[in-house]
């Protein structure tokens, strides 16, 4: 990489075309970055080798994908640079045809939207609850809550499942939600109470003083301070839920199977068809991808705030 | 009101779904407005705040793993109790024995390796001009299901008898240098190693995030003493980045560990836990849902559950130092 060489520096400093004083000192800059890195050409081939193998697997898939079923079952995706060859009837395949996976692909947006929305409201009033009300025991309930971010699900599964059966519950979207709902709670109090208690006291002071209560301090003070938070942790939700596959092949019944379920099925029982399997996978992947990408940064910060789910 | 239970059209599905946010959304309205009210003592506003999201977390949460944990101490139909014998079961059974092997190589290669790459790829791209798009590269596969994951790397593993053009990446790779063409994914014990690759490539993106964040975290002063001392590359990165960013390692390990305990998703995608791979999360699910063998499940969802638990303390121990430190 040349920015590691200090001549592509100098050619860069002399090209610009700003003023001799700003040059200098951007170069400066960079000259006094590049000691404190411990980059050497060797390094940044060792770089460039993790960049490719963590990026090779996804892309000789999303080929696959393209290829059609003979071709893929005939030769490796790679050969499409000496003979390229596409088709889109793989997708045609799993959006109408055998593999039919439009059906899964609602469900998965109706289980996730509610999945997502009713974990944030009910986590926002019970952080304001633990970050702005006096109660006795707080201290106590908050850290009972924040070690329960980690109880594996497989502990509760069973006797949710029984407690289902018993209320005529089982297999609808309802108990999909709830149970989401419940596996996301304490990580979500958790970090939307870290979010919320950098807010100065002294702004929620000033609102009780002009006489708001709970309600109007919540929706007209805190609210606007914490969308990047909630964009945070609805971010992981989002992600959790959609790729969830535990909760969904637990609880819902066929009609209502989310895409990873359905997905897993076609992997179990049709292994070898890997023209509906890439096809499928990438359908099953957009939606992720497209919201992961783009609000990235929401990601990271929730991620670094200890938004962190198993 | 059938059609609230069972919808049976897309339409359908999507008014269930929006009834069920504004029905939520009504109800929150109206315990909102009820401890609204001046006057009222303050235990209900708390109550009235805290009491739903509390309420869900006990009777979804803590009695359903009570009575896990009571589960585990019952045959696999549960009528009868047979205290720790799903237990010893578990412990001498060579089947579970094997399970046990490969969840404790799991839990120990996952996070290292994961770790290990993430802190080495953070430094080799720090302050690079593509940075951010080679940050982007090896965090994207945490944005993938781990069926997805698991479906992409069963593709690269693909084997065709020698002779037949190979379709899979790395029997192509193998060939190429003249080797006979692998059955990965069959062979075991080595082919959890080629599943437990595929739970690094997912949690190497997570590690790398974070510690990159507490590279950047560390004084330019703190380097600048040290390069005056004459250190620079390796000894730069051992005796200044690795102990500067040593309880962001931690953190990232356990976090792992966890991820890594309670995932069954690849496993199952790849192999079904077949061949000998499977792991306790997986085993867990074949144990109840097709052996139906309740007790055993139960043993080893608490079994989960204790493995998870040193870190739960070790959690709790340092949220309270860092609360002292406030």
């Amino acid at each position: 990489m040349s920015e590691t060489n200090p001549t592509a520096v100098h050619t860069e400093t002399r090209q610009g075309g700003h003023g001799p004083t700003r040059k200098l000192t951007r170069a400066e800059q960079r000259a006094a970055d590049a000691k404190t890195r411990l980059t050497s050409p060797a390094a940044s081939v060792i770089a460039i080798v993790i960049a490719i193998l963590w990026t090779v697997p996804t892309a000789g898939l999303l080929i696959t994908s393209f290829r059609p079923a003979g071709e893929i079952r005939r030769t490796g995706w790679w050969t499409v640079f000496t003979n390229p060859e596409f088709s889109l009837a793989n997708y045609e395949a799993v959006l109408s045809g055998s593999g039919d996976l439009v059906g899964p692909f609602i469900n998965s947006i109706v289980i996730t939207l509610p999945s997502v929305i009713i974990p944030i409201i009910l986590a926002l009033l019970a952080a304001y609850a633990f970050a702005w009300i006096d109660f006795k025991g707080r201290d106590w309930l908050f850290v009972a809550v924040f070690a329960l971010q980690i109880v594996p699900i497989q502990v509760t599964l069973i006797p949710l499942l029984t407690q289902y059966v018993q209320f005529g519950l089982v297999g609808t979207y309802w108990t999909v939600w709830l149970s989401h709902t419940i596996f996301g709670l304490p990580l979500a109090i958790f970090l939307l109470h870290n979010f919320m208690r950098e807010i100065p006291r002294s702004l929620i002071e000033a609102a009780r003083v002009d006489g708001a209560g709970h309600v109007r301090v919540f929706f007209q003070v805190l609210m606007p301070l914490l969308v990047p938070a909630i964009a945070s942790f609805g971010i992981f939700q989002f992600l959790w839920v959609w790729n969830d596959l535990l909760v969904g092949l637990t609880f819902a019944s066929s009609d209502y199977r989310p895409i990873t379920v359905m997905i897993a099925e076609m992997a179990g029982s049709r292994g070898q068809a890997w023209h509906v399997l890439s096809a499928g996978a990438f359908v099953s992947m957009l939606l992720p991808l497209i919201v992961f990408l783009s609000l990235q940064r929401f990601f990271v910060r929730g991620m670094l705030a200890g938004g962190v789910k198993g | 009101m059938d059609w609230l239970m069972q919808p049976d059209t897309t339409f359908e599905k999507l008014i269930v779904m929006v009834v069920a946010i504004a029905l939520f959304a009504l109800v929150m309205a109206v315990v909102l407005l009820v401890v609204d009210r001046p006057n009222l003592p303050r235990w209900v506003a708390a109550g009235g705040y805290l009491g739903p999201a509390l309420l869900l977390i006990v009777l979804g949460l803590m009695v359903p793993a009570v009575m896990t944990v009571r589960n585990s101490l019952y045959n696999n139909n549960l009528s009868q109790f047979v205290g720790l014998d799903n237990y010893v079961t578990i412990f001498t059974q060579d089947l579970f024995l094997t399970v046990l092997r490969n969840t404790a190589l799991w839990v120990v290669l996952v996070p290292v390796l994961s770790t290990a790459l993430g802190l080495v790829y953070a430094v080799l791209v720090d302050r690079t001009r593509f940075e951010k798009f080679a940050k982007t590269l090896i965090f994207l596969p945490m944005a993938i299901s781990m069926v997805g994951a698991g479906i992409i790397w069963k593709f690269v593993y693909e084997y065709k008898p020698s002779g037949v053009p190979q379709t899979g990446l790395l029997n192509q790779l193998l060939v190429l240098v003249g080797i006979e063409p692998q059955q990965f994914l069959l062979n075991a014990p080595i082919n959890t190693f080629y599943l437990i690759i595929v739970m690094i490539w997912i949690q190497t993106g997570f590690a790398m995030t974070v510690l990159s964040a507490a590279i950047k975290a560390i004084p330019d002063e703190t380097i600048e003493a040290a390069q005056v001392d004459g250190a620079t590359g390796l000894r730069l990165f051992w005796q200044i980045t690795v102990p500067s960013v040593r309880s962001a390692i931690i953190v990232v390990l356990t976090t792992i560990a966890m991820a890594t305990l309670k995932a069954f998703d690849i496993v199952r995608t790849m192999t079904g836990g077949q061949f000998d791979t499977s792991i306790v999360a997986l085993e867990f699910y074949t144990q109840t849902f097709t052996r139906q063998a309740q007790g055993i499940g139960a043993a080893l969802a608490v079994l989960l559950f204790l493995l998870v638990m040193p870190i739960i303390v070790y959690n709790v121990r340092q949220m309270r130092i860092s609360e002292g430190e406030r």
